[in-house]
């Protein structure tokens, strides 16, 4: 029964991703351009569900990490550098600034860890907007180069959209093992109760900063796709919203959940496509349907289904109980 | 020095609205454990029904009257009954998110209903300056100062001296035992919501004509009440007022001497090192955690 529910997943799970290599063959060039921020996305908004979901702790600061390795890997890779050594500097800036910016994470907790990131976040913006040497200001960076990887060019929009799907399965699968591994439960442990943790002999305070440091590297993994992908990036992308945004991302995705930032991504990028037909709704459609689904489901589109199939799952086995009461009375 | 006095004032009365809003921010945490990200549209959105009032043909003074009227319908009682109501025994975060999806929902309505375009917005204070011991300050700065000292003064007031106000900081300090010596809790929180309603009405009358009516303005005017209502501290409504007019004055004073693209950064740096060294806020309560 379990082994036939596995298979059944593992199967699932293949013919997701199968459909996610094939249905985009004979995509055009906006369709593609939508898919690859779709992945890209939903990079950003795993490792905010880490920090979130996982660990607990609200950051309103991802949008600022996506920026830090999006200039990180403008700046570098116009100057000739390749993507990867961007790559390299964005993951370590956004780890080390992660880090230091979990540290008020240690003294407060909640709403006023959020307005710290948030006010990071704005601070980021105004250097992005205001260093002109750095970031060209507001004219922006134009330009970018794609990269070549293994020896193909992803400049055209099929090739590069294989680079973010191949980047967030590997970022997937790293993540799958992180949550399983003892950091996970030290994660888990640190969101459901601090002090209980503590007490347990958990370092609080190292996992913590941990939890936030590798949720902002996720942020910098996004931003130096994103660079290559939209070929030009000014500030404006990176303000207050965005980050926001990733937060609805994994709430409205289901936060804890691992799948809950593919679907939130999904949302978040794709409604607002699908609803263009409305022309100047749709945002406000968009608003209106997040409202609705967090009435219904504070926990998300994923708890809905966490909802039915525990539901079902206590049906069938009151319904074994049942049959193995009767069967019992039944035998004497 | 010589603009020294004009910075002040000018500070201290954006500073005045922003307390207004923060206030209102910090009532609503207080009663019913709402972060409102929608405050900043709270603020734009009264203007623009002034403005349609007026549109329709209604003379000045009946616009404000609709305005505040509707701001009080939609932005308090609609606000409370249909996304805070349902929401609120799920904890803060969804709720919060809730409100981010509002904030989006309301800046795209006025953006399609009314326009994209900043309109101009008429002022309750006569234009002009006056003279202050021989320097001139403008009429608006002052009138704009005395009507938000009056609000927060008249707030202050009806919370400390009225009997429905005692009954409103019970019900917001400790709802269980309020309920127990017979304070209607529901009907204060209710109130709550539409005091948040008439201050963010208030505030959009005060500040639009400073800064013009536009559907995106409700983001910088949110974030300078939120950021007031921390500094100064989260769960006192004194805190909300004090920080209100010390981020207006930083604000003002940042903007002239320190430099204009980085004005907005001062009250960031002001907000993170009142986090790290006094996160109550400058005249806020520690609040306890729970194991």
């Amino acid at each position: 029964m379990k082994a036939l529910r596995k298979y059944r997943r593992l199967a699932l799970g293949a013919l997701v991703i199968a459909g996610l290599i094939v249905v985009p063959l004979n995509f055009n060039r906006y369709g593609l351009f939508i898919l690859s921020q779709w992945a890209v996305m939903t990079i950003a908004a795993m490792g905010l569900n880490l920090t979130l979901g996982y660990a607990g702790q609200v950051s309103l600061a991802q949008g600022a990490f996506v920026g830090i390795g999006a200039y990180a890997a403008a700046i570098m890779t116009t100057q000739g550098m390749p993507l990867m050594a961007a790559l390299g500097v964005a993951v370590v800036l956004c780890f080390a600034i992660g880090w230091l910016l979990g540290y008020p994470a240690l003294r407060v907790q909640h709403h006023y860890l959020a307005f710290v990131t948030l006010a990071f976040s704005t601070l980021a913006f105004l250097v992005f907007r205001n260093e002109d040497w750095l970031t060209k200001g507001i004219y922006g960076i134009s330009n970018i180069p794609r990269p070549t990887v293994f020896g193909v060019a992803t400049n055209r929009p099929l090739p590069f959209y294989y680079l973010c799907l191949g980047s967030l399965g590997l970022v997937s699968v790293a993540m799958w093992w992180l949550i399983r591994s003892p950091w996970g439960r030290a994660f888990l442990a640190l969101r459901e109760n601090p002090i209980r943790a503590l007490s347990l002999g958990i370092d609080t305070r190292r996992y913590t900063l941990m939890a936030f440091a590798i949720g902002s590297a996720l942020g910098g993994i996004a931003g130096t796709l994103y660079a290559p992908l939209t070929q030009y990036i000014d500030p404006v992308p990176f303000n207050l919203s965005l980050s926001l945004d990733l937060l609805m991302m994994v709430i409205v995705g289901g936060a804890g959940f691992f799948f809950g930032p593919f679907l939130g991504a999904m949302i978040a990028v794709l409604l607002p496509e699908w609803l263009r037909f409305t022309e100047g709704y749709y945002l406000m459609l968009y608003a209106a349907a997040v409202i609705g689904l967090l009435i219904y489901s504070p926990s998300g589109i994923l708890g809905i289904l966490d909802r039915v199939l525990a539901e079902r799952r206590s049906k069938a086995a009151s319904a074994l109980r049942a049959v193995a009461k009767s069967g019992f009375e039944a035998a004497p | 020095m010589s603009n020294l006095l004009d910075l002040l004032v000018a500070g201290l009365a954006t500073g005045a609205i922003y307390a207004i809003v923060a206030v209102g921010f910090t009532l609503l945490w207080q009663t019913s454990q709402t972060i409102n990200f929608a405050q900043g549209e709270f603020v734009m959105l009264p203007a623009f029904l002034m403005l349609a009032a007026m549109h329709a043909g209604a003379p000045f003074w009946l616009a404000i009257l609709i305005g505040i009227l509707l701001s009080l319908v939609l932005l308090g009682l609609g606000f409370k009954m249909l996304l805070v109501d349902p929401m609120l025994r799920h904890g803060v975060l969804p709720l919060a998110i809730a409100t981010m999806a509002l904030a989006i929902g309301i800046r795209e309505a006025v953006k399609q209903f009314f326009s994209a375009e900043a309109s101009p917005f008429p002022s309750v204070v006569p234009a002009g300056d006056v003279a202050i011991f021989g320097r001139m300050v403008s009429l608006q700065s002052l009138g704009v100062l005395a009507l938000a000292i009056l609000a927060v003064v008249g707030l202050t007031a009806f919370l400390n001296r009225t009997s429905i106000g005692h009954q409103m900081q019970a019900a917001a300090q400790n709802p269980t035992v309020a309920r127990i010596i017979g304070v209607p809790v529901e009907r204060m929180i209710l109130l709550t919501f539409l005091i948040n309603a008439f201050l963010v009405a208030l505030a959009s009358l005060l500040i639009t004509p400073i800064y013009l009516a536009k559907f995106s303005s409700g983001e910088v005017l949110g974030q300078a009440a939120f950021i007031a209502a921390i500094v100064g501290g989260f769960n006192q409504v004194r805190g909300a007022i004090a920080g209100g007019l010390l981020i207006g004055v930083v604000d003002n004073l940042a903007a002239a001497y320190v430099s204009t693209q980085y004005r907005a950064a001062v009250p960031l740096i002001l907000l993170i090192v009142i986090i790290l060294f006094r996160p109550q806020g400058i005249l806020g309560r520690a609040e306890e955690r729970t194991v």
